[in-house]
C-alpha cells in the first residue's frame, strides 16, 4: 500500500526572511467558497452573522480576524477561512470546500508593501489600500488574493499548484527591495 | 489604459480580458432568419469612434463586464457589469 504523507502547499519552502521582510506559510485552514444564491445576499449576511459572528463583507473588504475571517473573493462569492461552514449557509448559498486548492502565505516586516509593488499592479498606498481591505489581482502571471491585515502585513493567496512559483516570485522581490535599502 | 471595474474599482488593462464585440449580448430569437444569425456570429463593425465590448476581469473578480470605449482616443467612457446590462444575475 502507498504511504500517503500530507504536505502544505509551501512546505519545504518557508519561512523565508531577506532584508526586513518574511514570508510565512498561514497554517492549512478549513476554506469554503460561498456564492450567495440570486437575491439571498441579505439572507446569508444574517446567517453568517448568527452563526459564524462574521458580517459578510462588501466587494474589496474582510471581515472577522485570524481564525474565522470572511474575505470578498469576486463577483458574487466570498471566502471562508477557518471555521467548519454552518449547515444553514447552505440554504442560502452554494458551498465549496477549498481547503486543499490555495496557497496561503503571510508577508510580513517594514518594506512590505514595496515587495508587494514589484508584484501586482493594484495601488497600495495607505489610502488606497487599508487593514481590512482585499483585492482579487494578478501577481506576476497568476490569479491571487491579497488582503491586507496590518500596517506591514498581507496575506497572499494563489493556487495551490503555484505555490513554488509564488514562493520564487516573492524571494526575488524581496532580494531586490533588500538590494535597493541595503 | 484602465477600466474601472464596477466590483475592483480603477484597474490596469492587464488584468482583463478581450471577449468581443457586446454584441454578443444580443442574441436573436430562435426563430430568426439566418441573416440575423449571420450578423450575430460573423459580422462586426469596426468604428473609428466609440465602442462597446465585453471584457472579462479575468485577474480579478472574475465578473463580465460591457466597456464602453473610444477606438479614436482611446478613452474609457464606462464600464458595467454584463449580468446588470443584461438583467441575468448569475
Ligand atoms: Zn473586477
Amino acid at each position: 500500500m502507498v504511504d500517503i504523507i500530507a504536505k502544505t502547499p509551501c512546505e519545504g519552502l518557508l519561512p523565508l526572511t531577506i532584508g526586513t521582510t518574511t514570508v510565512t506559510e498561514v497554517p492549512p485552514s478549513m476554506m469554503t467558497s460561498v456564492a450567495p444564491y440570486k437575491g439571498c445576499e441579505k439572507a446569508l449576511s444574517t446567517v453568517l452573522k448568527s452563526t459564524h459572528g462574521i458580517a459578510a463583507p462588501a466587494p474589496g473588504r474582510a471581515t472577522g480576524k485570524e481564525g474565522a475571517r470572511a474575505i470578498w473573493f469576486g463577483q458574487r462569492m466570498i471566502l471562508l477561512m477557518g471555521p467548519v461552514p454552518d449547515a444553514a449557509l447552505a440554504q442560502h448559498a452554494a458551498l465549496t470546500d477549498q481547503s486543499d486548492a490555495w496557497a496561503v502565505v503571510r508577508l510580513d516586516g517594514a518594506g512590505a508593501a514595496e515587495v508587494l509593488a514589484r508584484l501586482t499592479p493594484i495601488d497600495l498606498r495607505d489610502g488606497a489600500f487599508k487593514r481590512g481591505h482585499t483585492a482579487r489581482t494578478e501577481l506576476q502571471h497568476m490569479m491571487a488574493s491579497i488582503t491586507r491585515l496590518g500596517s506591514n502585513s498581507y496575506q497572499i493567496m494563489v493556487f495551490r499548484s503555484m505555490a513554488e512559483t509564488l514562493v520564487h516570485d516573492l524571494k526575488t522581490a524581496m532580494q531586490s527591495v533588500a538590494a535597493r535599502n541595503g | 489604459m484602465r477600466i474601472i471595474c464596477p466590483n475592483c474599482g480603477e484597474r490596469d488593462r492587464r488584468e482583463f480580458y478581450y471577449v468581443g464585440d457586446a454584441v454578443a449580448l444580443e442574441r436573436p430569437a430562435e426563430d430568426a432568419d439566418l441573416a440575423a444569425w449571420d450578423d450575430y456570429i460573423h459580422n462586426r463593425e469596426n468604428p473609428a469612434g466609440v465602442t462597446q465590448d465585453l471584457w472579462y476581469h479575468e485577474m480579478g473578480c472574475s465578473a463580465w463586464l460591457v466597456v464602453k470605449r473610444n477606438t479614436v482616443t482611446h478613452e474609457v467612457l464606462s464600464a458595467e457589469l454584463a449580468a446588470d446590462v443584461k438583467g441575468a444575475g448569475a
